[in-house]
């Protein structure tokens, strides 16, 4: 079973200050979904709403229509995973783990098994007392083993080392065929993530600005590589998010949709069409026009 | 068409083309199963799956309910037509358009080719 998510007109103030503003979004469910945006973009922010961590200063948040907020029972099947975590410090990795397993009706005790294992976590040590790595592997231990039907991992996974944070993607992988639920990932690491995502979530500057299917939105980048003068002649008229110049030549990132007719124009006049990664998208979606780049 | 920014899903289908018109994929033999290739490449299940809906479209491989995906009868048959078919516009036309740029006159590439197909019977 999976839980649609609706957010319609969402904000959060924090003090005089917008943290989230008027952001609408519906995520169908059961698919995994990354959530970008540069620090301080309301990542962090958007997803304490939808874990009924925070309330909303206005708007709705609905799970298969129903408000989260103390709502017990559909908060049963949310998971929550933050880096730094929400569990009790004096507790011992045993007993935080005992605890998760009372908390989520699905939880996967051999799953939770093998995942300690794998990461050496030790069983006596208390929370506090982890490093940051430790602390982390305990974290996604429990995201993972929740199966929760909305299971949401905030930058959750940043503090493993990189054979560590694979291994987390694999299991990811594997239990979300195993047992197809949400998932939400948010992260400023996209390139090790990005092909896990079927959809994507653009935050910056507390309004989403944009919702798309990964693929899609990928096919929409394009950079394009030739002399200086074919390349302004053929960029003229799309949406030009960056450019390089070496010498003669010059490279223009654009986005927007190239028919047929325009990449074979931009191949007869010899100019070199490359992809554009997700990380470069959003590197350069987010990148306001002010910076000096 | 394929250049580098093929989406992922076309390069699974590109790939399992290659390995059937190379014979790694036989006719009528399993393929590995989309979870088996979104582990394997370490990608949503989505995106392998639409690279199978792809194939499946053109005829390349077909589906046994309950029991996976395989590759068709006909598919390496298909895939040698689809690829003779564009040998000449994106192999050849291409190499002259090189040629003529630096310089390089058809007759030498023609006793080139002839040169080579001396040596390969000799």
């Amino acid at each position: 079973m999976t839980l649609s998510i609706e957010v319609n007109g969402l904000r959060l103030n924090y003090g005089p200050f917008r943290a989230l503003d008027e952001v609408s979004f519906k995520l169908e469910g059961g698919k995994i979904y990354g959530l970008l945006g540069k620090n301080g973009s309301g990542k962090t922010s958007l997803l304490s709403v939808l874990a009924s961590y925070r309330r909303q200063s206005g708007g709705e948040v609905r799970f298969g229509g129903e408000a989260p907020f103390e709502n017990a029972a559909v908060m049963r099947q949310v998971c929550f995973i933050q880096e730094n975590g929400h569990m009790s410090e004096g507790l011992s990795v045993r007993d935080a783990l005992r605890l998760a397993s009372d908390c989520w009706p699905n939880w996967d005790e051999a799953l939770a098994e093998r995942l300690t294992r794998h990461f050496e976590l030790p069983a006596r040590k208390r929370i506090q007392t982890l490093s940051r790595g430790m602390k982390s592997a305990l974290g996604v231990t429990v995201g993972l083993a929740s199966r929760a039907p909305v299971t949401i991992f905030d930058e959750a996974y940043l503090g493993m080392d990189a054979p560590s944070r694979y291994f987390f993607y694999d299991e990811l992988l594997k239990g979300y065929m195993e047992h197809p639920r949400t998932l939400i990932l948010s992260t400023h690491l996209i390139e090790e993530v990005e092909s896990l995502f079927e959809e994507v979530l653009i935050l910056d500057k507390g309004k989403l600005m944009l919702h798309e299917e990964t693929d899609s939105l990928r096919q929409r980048g394009l950079t394009i590589t030739g002399t200086a003068d074919k390349v302004d002649a053929f960029a003229e008229g799309l949406t030009v998010l960056g450019s390089q110049r070496l010498g003669g030549m010059k490279s223009v990132t654009v986005f927007g949709e190239l028919n047929e007719e325009r990449l074979g124009r931009a191949r007869a006049e010899q100019l070199e069409l490359g992809p554009v990664s997700l990380q470069d998208l959003f590197v350069h979606l987010t990148t306001s026009k002010g910076d000096v780049r | 068409m394929f250049d580098d920014r093929s989406p992922i899903y076309l390069q699974i289908a590109e790939g399992i083309k290659n390995d059937i018109v190379s014979g790694a994929l036989k006719e009528e033999e399993q393929v590995m199963s989309t979870n088996q290739y979104a582990a394997f490449y370490r990608i949503n299940p989505a995106t392998a799956a639409k690279g199978f809906q792809l194939l499946t479209d053109e005829g390349i491989l077909y589906k046994k309910r309950g029991i996976g995906m395989f590759v068709s009868a006909n598919a390496r048959t298909k895939l040698l037509e689809q690829r003779r078919e564009r040998f000449f516009e994106e192999v050849v036309d291409r190499m002259l358009a090189e040629a003529r740029q630096i310089g390089i006159p058809s007759a030498e590439i023609i006793k080139r080719i002839e040169k080579q197909e001396g040596g390969g019977e000799a």
